[in-house]
């Protein structure tokens, strides 16, 4: 469909033996699809866990409004995830990662607008979207990695935070990490360092794959080959990390 | 694709682009996760909340993979060489979290 050299006519009952294209797919796009599925039970398992360990830990029973947090039961998500950059000690739940969802979404729009520019040779505007999309990542990874601070730091006020028993006295918890979090059980911190963590190194390598793609398209290197496939493969990968934040923001942030 | 192919690296008239698609799926999946937020913060956690969350992720996949993607118009031994085994997951989440429910 997409090559540059003209494929020399096959029998249609050959079509698997070398040639042409099995399912009208070039074959980097066709492994890029095969790569996201294996992907994708990466993520499920990372997500499946979550559900599991989620459903087998106590719920919270009360209302949202009497919600405390500690060890004995799960964390309702909008009451750990509701501060946002610059507007310090303002509750304002989930809005923060309201922010990083549309950037994901918008980075996206741009990486399909850079694919059409591909698909009609527009070397200028392939330059244009491919920068706007490298931007979008890198505002993608700075919101996570102040996520992550702040998560990591904790309840700025200590009478909040979950307690812990030291020498038979109760204490709150500073800080998160693997083993204890001032939030709710250490599973809740575990499992939120692991699946962002793993989405965060998805996209730090998606920016990276676009920063190199930037790099072909601006120094003519798919002009020449005659087509800009590469950008549509690296798309791919890209539309991917997008679609698995979807559904992390459903399931950790929302549910 | 290939139509440009043809002209080579001479210059060429590039065609006007044309993004209206694009667009209208952009403004669908901004739609749909403000209105995650509403339903969020006006109604109360219940197997329905989540039931209405996961249908609305499953059409955002929807459009990021069928037009974003493009594989709405690949052709059909394709989109169900990447759906078939996804729905094994999808039983898997089903089992595990039903399982979930009864060990502590």
């Amino acid at each position: 469909m997409s090559v540059a050299h003209a494929a020399p006519a096959v029998p249609e009952n050959l079509s698997w033996q070398g040639g042409s294209e099995p399912l009208k797919a070039s074959y980097g796009k066709l492994m890029m699809w095969f790569f996201l599925l294996s992907d994708t039970f990466t993520f499920s398992a990372l997500l499946i866990t979550y559900g599991m360990i989620r459903f087998s830990q106590p719920a919270w029973q009360g209302t949202p409004h009497d919600f405390y947090f500690a060890t004995t039961h799960w964390p309702i998500p909008e009451k750990v995830f509701e501060a946002v950059p610059f507007l310090h000690g303002i509750s304002l739940p989930l809005v923060f990662v309201g922010i990083m969802t549309f950037i994901l979404i918008a980075s996206s729009v741009t990486m399909v607008l850079a694919v059409e520019a591909g698909h009609r040779g527009d070397r200028k505007d392939v330059e244009k979207w491919m920068l706007w999309t490298i931007v979008g990542g890198f505002t993608f990874l700075g919101s996570q990695a102040w996520e992550w601070g702040h998560f990591i730091h904790g309840p700025e006020d200590l009478t909040l935070a979950a307690k812990q028993i030291i020498d038979g006295v109760s204490t709150p918890i500073e800080g998160a990490n693997l083993v204890r979090n001032p939030y709710g059980p250490p599973a809740f911190a575990d499992l939120f360092f692991f699946i962002t963590g793993f989405h965060g190194t998805h996209v730090f390598s998606g920016v990276l794959l676009n920063i190199l793609i930037f790099f072909n398209a601006a120094t003519g290197v798919y002009e020449r080959r005659g087509h800009y496939e590469m950008v549509e493969k690296v798309g791919l990968y890209w539309h991917f990390v997008d679609l698995v934040w979807v559904f992390v923001f459903t399931f950790f942030y929302l549910v | 694709m290939a139509s440009h192919v043809a002209h080579g690296t001479s210059e060429k008239e590039i065609a006007a682009p044309n993004t209206g698609a694009i667009w209208k799926t952009f403004w669908i999946l901004l739609v749909l996760t403000g209105i995650e937020f509403v339903i969020a913060f006006t109604m109360a956690a219940s197997t329905l909340r989540v039931a209405i969350f996961c249908g609305m992720t499953i059409v955002k996949a929807f459009y990021i993979v069928g037009e974003f993607m493009h594989l709405k118009h690949e052709v059909k031994s394709l989109i169900w060489a990447v759906l078939i085994p996804t729905v094994f997951v999808v039983w898997l989440l089903v089992a595990l979290i039903y399982e979930g429910g009864h060990l502590y």
